[in-house]
C-alpha cells in the first residue's frame, strides 16, 4: 500500500494485472523483447507466491526480471502473520539472488544492486522483499549508499588458450556445425554468429531459446535442434565432426539422449556461466565468456581459407533442407498448423515479435514459423510454462509498441492466463492471439496417441469457451477463420485493429508435432 | 570415477540467510552434505564454512562452480586433504553404570587425549578432538558401554603453510 500510494507521485508506468503470475510473465516478455530488466510488484503472501511460477520461468530462460514483494512488518516476520509467506525462502531456488530490505535507507542501494545482478553475467531474476514497516519508514536521504558484497564480480577475461584450441579445431573441421543458444541473443552476438557461420561455411542450428539469433531464411540455417527439431538440423548436428556450441546448456530437450549427442564430434562450448561447463555434457574445449566477445576473438584467429574445401558438406546441407521442405502433410479437413504458421510469416512484417504458449503450438511455431531476427521469438523453453505466451506478448508490446506482437497459442495454454485480456484491453496494449484450437491438451494427447495406445486420459477440453465471445466479453475482438485464406485476412484485420484480437483457428485434434525424437533415444531416432 | 570425500572450504558474507542459500543450492543440485561447520573468521563480516561432501571429481567441480555463482560466496575451494589440517570435536555422554566402566572410560579418554568435562553418578561427558577417524574410533569404544548422547561439530579445516583459501585456483 505505501509503495502504491507513492507510485501516484512518480512518472512510472504501472500496468495492473488480474493475476500476479501474469505480472511476472509480462515483465519477462518485456525483458526478452528489449534486453532491459522487466519489473513486477506484488503484495505479500499469496501475491508473492503467485509470482513464483513466473520467476521460475524467467530463471530457467535467463531473463532479467526484478520482482518486488510486500512483506509483513519486520517484527511480525516468522509469526505466521496474516498474508505472510516466506517468499525469500521460497524464491531462493529460482532466483539469482533474493534480498529482504530491513531499513528504508537500504532500499536505494538494494534496488541498484538487484538491477545489476539481474542483468549482469548470465541474466536472471532477482527478488526484493519489502516489509511494510520499511516501506513506511521515513529517513533523510543524503546520497546513494551502495550495498556491498565481498565477492569480486568482475567477469574474467575469456581464456585465450581455449580460444586458440577452438580455432585449431575449427580450422581442421571438414563438417563444422554451429549450435547457438539463448546466450547469443542475450549477448547481442547475432552479427558475430553470422560472420562465424559464413567464415566457416557451417550450418547453424539453434536450441529453442536460440531461435531467432540466426536468420532462419539464411541458406546456412538448419533450424532448431532437439526433440522436435527439424530433420536437417538433427541430422547435420549428428554428422558434424566439430560442433561449436555457443550460449547454451545442452538441455535434455535439445540433446535428447545426451551421451548420444554429437558422440563422434569434437565439441567446443562457449558460455558465460562457468557452471554450465560439463554440467550436462563434457566437451573437448570450453571457453567461459560472453558470446559476442569470444566469437569475435575466435573469428580473428581463423583464416579465410575454408571456402571450396567443403563441397560435400554443402551438398549435404542443401539436400537435407530440400528433403524436409518437400514432405507432405496429411489432409485432416481443417487448416494444418504448418500452413497457418507459414501464412502468418508471410503476412507479418519481418520485425514482428512472436510469443508462444507451451505444448504443440510452441513446437509447431518453432518448426514452421521462421524467426528472422533476435528477440522476435519469445517462448518458455526451460520451464515450459503454459499461460506464458499471452502475458509475455503484452510485455513485449510494451517494450516495442510500434511492432506487431503475436501470441501463438493453444486453447489449453491460453485459458490459463486469459484474464490478461482485461489488462491488454484497458491498458491499450493490443496484441494478436492466434489460437490453434484443437479442443485438447494436444501435446499430452499426442504422447497418449503415440506411447499409450491412444488411451486419452484427462486431455479433452471440450468446445468451451467460445474464444470469439470471450474476446468480445472483454472488449477485445474475436475472429474465427476456417481456411488458410480466411486466416490470412483475419491477421490483416487484426494488424489494422487497435485492440487485442483473438484469431481462433479450429484445427484437427489429430494433428501431431512431427518430426519427433522418441523419448529416451538419441537424435537419430526420428519419427516423421 | 570413484566416489570419495571432499573437503570444501568457503568464505562467505556474514549476511542473513547465507547458510540457507548454500545448503539449499547443495540440495537442489543433488550434492550430498556429509558434514558442515560454520564460524567466524579473522574478518568481522566474513564467515568460514567447511563442508564435506561425497562424490566424484566431476561432481565436486560442478559443486565449486555452482558455489562460485552465489553472490555471497567470496571464495570457495577444495582442500587438499594431504596438505591440510582437518579437525573435528565430539562431546560424548557415556553411561557409567559401575565404577569399572567409569575407569575404563577415563582410560580411553586419556588414550585418545580426550578430556572428561562432566561427571555425574550415571554418566560422564568426554570431549575428544581430532580427525574424523580418531573421533570414530573413540565412538566405537564408547558404544561398547553405551552412549547416551553424542554431539559432533563437523570438520573445520585449514590448508597447511602460508597459503589461504583465496590464493588457490579451482582444484581438479
Amino acid at each position: 500500500m505505501p509503495v502504491y500510494d507513492a507510485l501516484l507521485d512518480f512518472d512510472v508506468r504501472h500496468i495492473l494485472v488480474r493475476h500476479e503470475q501474469s505480472a511476472a510473465h509480462m515483465a519477462d516478455g518485456y525483458a526478452r523483447a528489449s534486453g532491459f530488466p522487466g519489473v513486477c510488484l506484488a503484495t505479500s503472501g499469496p501475491g508473492a507466491t503467485n509470482l513464483v511460477t513466473g520467476i521460475a520461468t524467467a530463471y530457467m530462460d535467463s531473463s532479467p526480471v526484478v520482482a518486488f514483494t510486500g512483506q509483513v512488518i519486520t517484527d511480525q516476520i516468522g509469526t505466521d502473520g496474516f498474508q505472510e509467506a516466506d517468499i525469500v525462502g521460497i524464491a531462493t531456488s529460482v532466483t539469482k539472488h533474493t534480498f529482504q530490505v530491513r531499513r528504508a535507507s537500504e532500499i536505494d542501494g538494494t534496488v541498484q544492486l538487484a538491477l545489476d545482478v539481474a542483468t549482469s553475467g548470465r541474466p536472471g531474476p532477482v527478488l526484493v522483499d519489502l516489509p511494510k514497516d520499511v516501506q513506511m519508514e521515513s529517513f533523510e536521504f543524503e546520497s546513494s549508499k551502495p550495498i556491498r558484497f565481498h565477492k569480486n564480480r568482475v567477469n574474467r577475461d575469456p581464456d585465450h588458450t581455449g580460444i586458440r584450441k577452438a580455432g585449431e579445431l575449427l580450422s581442421s573441421a571438414r563438417r563444422p556445425f554451429i549450435l547457438a543458444g539463448g546466450g547469443v541473443r542475450i549477448s547481442n552476438a547475432s552479427e558475430e554468429l553470422r560472420a562465424m557461420a559464413e567464415l566457416l561455411l557451417a550450418p547453424v542450428g539453434t536450441s529453442l531459446m536460440g531461435k531467432g539469433c540466426f536468420p532462419e531464411d539464411h541458406p546456412l540455417s538448419a533450424g532448431i535442434v532437439g526433440m522436435h527439431g527439424r530433420i536437417e538440423a538433427n541430422k547435420l548436428v549428428q554428422e558434424a565432426d566439430v560442433v561449436l556450441a555457443v550460449g547454451l546448456r545442452f538441455s535434455d530437450r535439445t540433446t535428447c539422449k545426451v551421451n548420444h549427442f554429437c558422440s563422434d564430434a569434437r565439441i567446443i562450448h562457449i558460455d558465460i556461466d562457468n557452471s554450465e561447463i560439463e554440467k550436462n555434457k563434457s566437451v573437448d574445449v570450453s571457453i567461459v565468456g560472453d558470446a559476442s566477445g569470444v566469437l569475435s576473438s575466435l573469428g580473428k584467429q581463423l583464416a579465410q581459407r575454408f571456402k571450396d574445401e567443403k563441397s560435400e558438406w554443402h551438398a549435404r546441407i542443401r539436400q537435407l533442407k530440400e528433403d524436409f521442405q518437400s514432405q507432405n502433410h496429411h489432409d485432416r479437413g481443417a487448416p494444418s498448423p504448418s500452413a497457418i504458421l507459414k501464412e502468418l510469416r508471410k503476412v507479418l512484417p519481418a520485425e514482428a515479435i512472436v510469443a508462444t504458449e507451451v505444448g504443440q503450438n510452441q513446437m509447431w511455431a518453432a518448426l514452421h514459423f521462421q524467426a528472422l531476427s533476435p528477440r522476435t521469438f519469445i517462448t518458455s523453453g526451460g520451464l515450459g510454462t503454459m499461460g506464458f505466451g499471452f502475458p509475455a506478448a503484452i510485455g513485449a508490446k510494451v517494450a516495442k509498441p510500434d511492432v506487431p506482437v503475436v501470441d501463438i497459442a493453444g486453447d489449453g495454454s491460453f485459458i490459463m492466463t486469459e484474464n490478461s485480456l482485461a489488462t491488454s484491453v484497458l491498458e491499450r496494449i493490443p496484441v494478436i492471439v492466434v489460437i490453434l484450437n484443437n479442443r485438447m491438451l494436444g501435446m499430452v494427447a499426442q504422447w497418449q496417441r503415440f506411447f499409450y495406445n491412444r488411451r486419452y486420459s484427462a486431455v479433452e477440453l471440450g468446445n468451451v469457451p467460445d474464444f470469439v465471445k470471450l474476446a468480445q466479453a472483454y472488449g477485445a475482438e474475436g475472429l474465427r477463420p476456417q481456411s488458410v485464406e480466411e486466416f490470412s485476412s483475419a491477421v490483416k484485420t487484426a494488424l489494422r485493429n487497435n485492440v487485442t484480437t483473438i484469431i481462433d483457428v479450429p484445427i484437427s485434434p489429430e494433428e501431431d508435432v512431427l518430426p519427433m525424437v522418441t523419448p529416451g533415444n538419441g537424435l537419430e531416432h526420428i519419427l516423421t | 570415477m570413484s566416489k570419495q570425500t571432499f573437503v570444501v572450504g568457503m568464505i562467505v558474507d556474514d549476511k542473513p540467510g547465507v547458510l540457507h542459500r548454500i545448503s539449499n543450492m547443495f540440495r537442489r543440485r543433488n550434492f550430498n552434505i556429509e558434514s558442515i561447520s560454520a564460524g567466524a573468521t579473522e574478518q568481522r563480516d566474513l564467515v568460514r564454512i567447511t563442508i564435506t561432501v561425497a562424490g566424484d571429481e566431476t561432481t565436486v567441480r560442478q559443486l565449486l562452480r555452482q558455489s562460485e555463482k552465489l553472490l555471497d560466496v567470496v571464495h570457495v575451494n577444495v582442500l587438499d586433504q594431504e596438505k591440510a589440517v582437518l579437525r573435528e570435536m565430539a562431546l560424548v555422554k557415556i553411561a557409567t553404570a559401575d565404577t569399572k566402566t567409569r575407569s575404563d572410560v577415563m582410560n580411553w579418554a586419556s588414550i585418545f587425549r580426550g578430556q572428561i568435562v562432566d561427571v555425574s553418578p550415571e554418566s560422564v561427558i568426554v570431549e575428544v578432538t581430532g580427525t574424523t577417524e580418531k573421533i570414530e574410533a573413540f565412538v566405537e569404544m564408547a558404544k561398547t558401554v553405551g552412549i547416551r548422547e553424542l554431539a559432533r561439530t563437523g570438520i573445520a579445516a585449514l590448508q597447511r603453510g602460508p597459503k589461504t583459501l583465496d590464493s588457490e585456483k579451482e582444484a581438479g
